[in-house]
């Protein structure tokens, strides 16, 4: 997740990263993982606390002021759930969104190419 | 294979893992003509929320958005190379290239005989995996794979900002922390050559990593 600022949106995490924050904690599939309530004062969460709590790397680029906080890794797989995370990429013939809920009630393949 | 099995219920979703944008790929598109949907992620945010490592790569979904194959090799066709002798007259490193490129690993019947049945028989089918099952065969991840996931992830940020030099230490350290992430390493490359070959901004090639990795793990067998 590209961040501008460590005060990240609380609703912003939730849909990049699939983790929620509820009291008992951060919870993604069966983990939770109790957060200090200075981790969330209102709408923001405090990324470098979730990125220590949920094993999720923060690197800084200093010279473009940007950060990336990495996936969580206090799971151990890459998959912490079976449930499909949110994903809407765009069509490559139009542009708009496709929001792959939107094909709930089928069989999917998904296949993942690429041009190199 | 669409034709057939859409009406059956299955829907074919590609994304092209392609950092270079829609004009990077959109021939291939055009050609292929396809119905179902083609979608492309540029941030390779697929490679982080699944765990895909390579292309051409499969995930099977249910009809309830529950995942029950996680990311593995997954071809259309047999490998074409593997048969073929390889021509006179090319260049040593060509030849190599060629030879390693006949051993890449392709189990296209077996992958389709499975994602059949699957259509046919929906949870039935033994190839469709308990939740249990799909977390646990999923990739690890590590402090170094997760790493390698943001390092990737600013990389292809200032290379599509219109920072290409600035990309390139983030995508090397991506490749350090996860060196069997072949779509980080060829993605990279892609940028600085296309055919992938030694060059003076990254460790690796296309010829040599596979060599160091055997060209058996390239592809890894399936565990159907």
């Amino acid at each position: 997740m590209i961040l501008t600022s460590l005060a990240v949106d609380r609703a912003a995490f939730t849909e990049r990263t699939g983790w929620e924050l509820r009291p008992e904690g951060a919870c993604h599939g069966d983990i939770c993982v109790p957060l200090p309530a200075e981790a969330a004062p209102g709408s923001t969460i405090d990324a470098r606390m979730v990125s220590e709590r949920l094993g999720m790397p923060l690197l800084h680029d200093d010279d473009h002021g940007i950060w990336a906080l990495g996936p969580a890794s206090v799971g151990g797989t890459a998959l912490v759930t079976a449930a499909l995370p949110n994903i809407t990429l765009a069509d490559i013939r139009t542009g708009e969104a496709f929001d792959f809920a939107s094909l709930r009630g089928q069989k999917v393949l998904l296949l993942a190419w690429a041009s190199w | 294979m669409r034709t057939e099995l859409h009406p059956r219920g299955l829907e074919v979703v590609t994304v092209a893992l392609d950092t270079g944008g829609p004009d990077a790929v959109r021939r291939w598109v055009d050609e292929a003509g396809a119905a179902h949907p083609s979608t492309i992620d540029e941030a390779h945010l697929l490679d982080e929320l699944l765990g895909v490592v390579n292309v051409p790569t499969g995930v099977w979904i249910d009809e309830h958005g529950v995942i029950v194959r996680p990311p593995e090799p997954a071809h259309a066709r047999p490998n074409r190379f593997a048969d073929q002798p390889i021509p006179d007259g090319v260049d040593a490193r060509t030849r190599d290239a060629l030879e390693q490129v006949s051993k890449l690993r392709s189990e296209s019947d077996k992958y389709k005989a499975a994602l059949y049945d699957w259509v046919e028989r929906g949870a039935a089918s033994p190839y469709a995996l308990p939740p249990d099952e799909v977390i646990r065969r999923s990739r690890p991840r590590t402090a170094d794979t997760a790493t390698a996931a943001a390092a990737f992830e600013l990389g292809q940020h200032l290379h599509r900002a219109g920072h290409p030099d600035a990309a390139v230490p983030w995508f090397r350290e991506a490749h350090r922390r996860q060196p069997d992430n072949w779509t980080y390493k060829r993605q990279a490359w892609s940028f600085v050559d296309r055919s992938q070959g030694p060059n003076d901004v990254y460790d690796g090639n296309w010829l040599d990593d596979v060599k160091a990795a055997g060209a058996g793990n390239y592809y890894p067998a399936l565990d159907l």
